[in-house]
């Protein structure tokens, strides 16, 4: 329990804490409809109706205001570059967790606020055909006068309004049909199933928010939700609800006066879209930039490694680029984990070639290459952290190994400059790979660290073990013919390659044996299901005992 | 803009629009609304489709991923062949089917979606896609390869000749030759 709560403890906090502001106001703004006096007449014609309807509205208000800022990563990153308390930061791996959550809230809000305003619309209808007896009929004929000095309650003004009419014909139903529709295109299309496989559909489809926001900006501006005000002299409720004849007439019931509410959903929104139009022009500015083509090399297994410049970039390890390329396609931006470190004067990217811009981008730079490149970035995961913990664990599957390249070269170059920021006093690598073929990019880069590590006598600093999930009889044969040369067979490193995947919890058990009282923090760049697996070695194997091993999982995907 | 298969995402819209459908139907009548009989028949084409789309179709190229328990309703599916195979008449269907949602307000919305997701499944029609059942696969009893019915013919391997020999001042002591460490592996 309490290792969970080292672990997960914050995200559980968050959540209760924007669940509970959620719940605050909902009931808030229903018990505000439904009990306050100056809708004691709406009440009359709707019921409890538009307390259902208002109530969501305030949560809409809420979440519309939250979803834009998760998905600001320029803002994000700058927060991370920041002084912030340690354990906050890695509440923002989980951005497009919390969005999506946001997202969902926001849905089913709509829905609760649509069935509401269906109901009132046409309850609406009904009292001013006079379905609801004298007093709702009263309310109802209230027009909409500067000569009478008359103002009205119900929004359905003639025999002839019916609720769809009544949608059509005014700006909050105009804008909430249009806004809803809008709502359901994205969240279709943002299904898992389409969003994996069809990005373009995704990305595209998901800009509708804008006309979402737009229309929510608008929604109310109508007025129409109505509430009753002090007249001069006032108009007794209790007392003159009984005689809806007699109002204008007797001195203790003026016509009573009513005055639309304003609309307040900008003030919730207008913060966020500004924040989140600042980042696009941040990112447009960016994009201007000219980036150069230092090196390209085309590695086995069709892996491409493109080494830019680009003045005034710079990077921190472990962190991301979006690289775009016109000659391909305008408008798609693709994420990629730089693979070079700070310390040099380019940056490097390593791409495997998965999709069509990935194949396209490979055919097109075998020739030479004819079009520029745009670069976004860099932004910020959760690798820049491995260096504030005094031991990490880096595990990287297959082409999830690329972040801990770009530690790896970053390393080599602190140890050479004898850097002092370093806390980091033990470093232990995991490499996870199908294919012999994949040893070929790093190799030389181990090799050399495994030099220098000897020659400096730090032998300990750096543990790395690989792992060949893939192997098949061959390899074995190959092993057992070669068993006791020095060096691998297949990388040609000192240390030998494992078969098959590691046992984590004998791993694990190393590490805090060789670590006691150590804080320890495991990194990941792979397949959900590994994600998991360690996420949980590292609760069960941690301790909230300050003097043993705790252990703090981050996990970075695509 | 990529291969997209068009229908998987039609096929959501088209999900979402007759659960979307239903409901408005359904606060129509409970409401007892001004129309309710457009309402009415909203719940049934409603739950129509959500029947008929549930099941998702195999995919062109890549796994397809099912629906929890989708079996059974890709059996009753596939049980109409051409009807529901092709997407010509899906799309079609759906425009018929949402027209009358257009009468009341608790509809409308549901009427909409549905008919975006008529032209969805148009656009699929027309770049040649079509609905497959998922179905599972039978594999095939895995066979016991016939090579363990002869005996090996070659001995097995063995390190070269120089490892092989024998030290001769440790010829008394050593009992027999050990080409590989026997202990367990690290």
């Amino acid at each position: 329990m309490s290792n969970w709560i080292i672990n997960q403890g914050l995200s559980a906090f968050i959540l209760v804490v924007w669940m509970g502001i959620n719940i605050f106001l909902f009931v808030y703004y229903y018990l505000f409809y439904d009990l306050g006096p100056q809708f004691e007449y709406t009440r009359e014609l709707l019921g409890s109706a538009l307390a259902w309807a208002r109530a969501p509205a305030a949560v809409l208000n809420f979440n519309c205001m939250l979803i834009l800022l998760p998905v600001c990563r320029n803002l994000l990153s700058l927060l991370r570059g920041s002084f912030i308390y340690f354990a906050l930061l890695k509440q923002l791996d989980k951005n497009l967790t919390f969005h999506k959550l946001v997202a969902y809230m926001i849905a089913l809000m709509t829905a609760v606020h649509t069935v509401a305003h269906l109901l009132n619309a046409e309850w609406y209808t009904n009292s001013f055909q006079g379905r609801y007896g004298p007093l709702a009929s009263k309310l109802s004929m209230l027009g909409d006068s500067r000569e009478l000095n008359t103002t009205y309650l119900n929004p359905f003004r003639s025999n002839s309004t019916t609720p769809t009419i009544f949608v059509f014909t005014t700006i909050a139903g105009l804008t909430g049909v249009v806004i809803t529709l809008a709502l359901i295109l994205i969240i279709t299309s943002s299904m898992e199933v389409i969003r994996r496989s069809y990005f373009e559909v995704f990305w595209y489809t998901h800009h509708l928010f804008i006309i979402f926001f737009a229309g929510l900006v608008f929604h109310g501006a109508g007025r129409i939700v109505r509430s009753q005000q002090v007249t001069n002299p006032p108009h007794n409720n209790s007392f003159c609800k009984d005689q809806p004849e007699n109002w204008g007439k007797i001195p203790e019931c003026p016509v009573p006066q009513f005055a639309g509410g304003f609309p307040q959903t900008w003030m919730w929104v207008i913060g966020p879209m500004i924040i989140y139009l600042c980042e696009r022009l941040l990112r447009f500015i960016r994009y201007m930039q000219p980036v150069s083509y230092r090196k390209i090399v085309i590695r086995p297994s069709k892996v491409l490694e493109l080494q830019l410049v680009k003045p005034g970039f710079k990077m921190e390890v472990g962190q991301y680029v979006f690289l775009n390329c016109p000659a391909i396609s305008q408008l798609e931006w693709h994420p990629f984990t730089m693979t070079s470190a700070p310390e040099e004067d380019f940056f490097s990217v390593h791409i495997r070639s998965v999709g069509d811009w990935t194949e396209k981008l490979i055919k097109m730079v075998e020739n030479l290459p004819e079009g520029g490149m745009a670069v976004d970035g860099p932004f910020g995961t959760a690798s820049e952290d491995v260096f504030d913990y005094e031991v990490s664990m880096l595990v990287g599957a297959g082409i999830g190994v690329t972040p801990f390249a770009s530690i790896l070269k970053s390393i080599w170059y602190k140890f050479k400059d004898s850097d002092p920021k370093l806390r980091t006093k033990r470093i232990y690598f995991y490499w996870l790979c199908r294919e012999t073929y994949a040893f070929e990019w790093f190799a030389d880069l181990l090799q050399v660290l495994e030099k220098d590590m000897e020659e400096r006598g730090m032998r300990d600093f750096l543990t790395y073990k690989l792992y060949l999930t893939g192997w098949d009889q061959s390899h074995v044969n190959h092993a057992m013919v070669h068993f006791d040369k020095d060096t691998d067979i297949i990388t040609g490193l000192k240390q030998k390659t494992h078969y098959g995947r590691p046992n984590w919890d004998r791993e694990f058990e190393q590490v805090r044996q060789e670590n006691p009282s150590s804080v320890v923090g495991t990194f990941l760049c792979g397949p959900q299901a590994l994600a998991k697996d360690l996420e949980k070695k590292c609760v069960r194997y941690s301790d909230v005992d300050p003097r043993k091993t705790t252990f703090y999982f981050n996990k970075e995907n695509f | 803009m990529g291969k997209i298969e068009w229908a998987m995402w039609a096929n959501e819209q088209a999900l979402a629009a007759g659960l979307i459908y239903a409901t408005g139907g359904i606060v129509g009548v409970a409401g007892q609304f001004r129309g309710w009989q457009f309402a009415a028949f909203g719940i049934a084409a409603g739950v129509f489709v959500c029947l008929l789309e549930y099941p998702r179709s195999k995919r062109g190229k890549g796994t397809s991923v099912e629906r929890t328990g989708q079996y059974c309703f890709t059996v009753c599916v596939k049980a109409f062949g051409p009807l529901t195979r092709n997407y010509y008449v899906r799309a079609f269907l759906h425009a018929a089917l949402c027209v009358p949602g257009g009468f009341m307000l608790a509809t409308v919305l549901g009427c909409v979606c549905l008919g975006i997701a008529s032209l969805i499944y148009l656009s699929a029609a027309i770049h040649g896609e079509h609905w497959e059942p998922i179905l599972p696969r039978t594999e095939p009893p895995k066979r016991v390869g016939n090579s363990i019915k002869e005996p090996p013919q070659n001995p097995p391997p063995r390190p070269p000749p120089e490892l092989r020999r024998k030290k001769a001042d440790k010829l008394e002591t050593a009992a027999y030759d050990n080409p590989m460490s026997v202990t367990i592996n690290e």
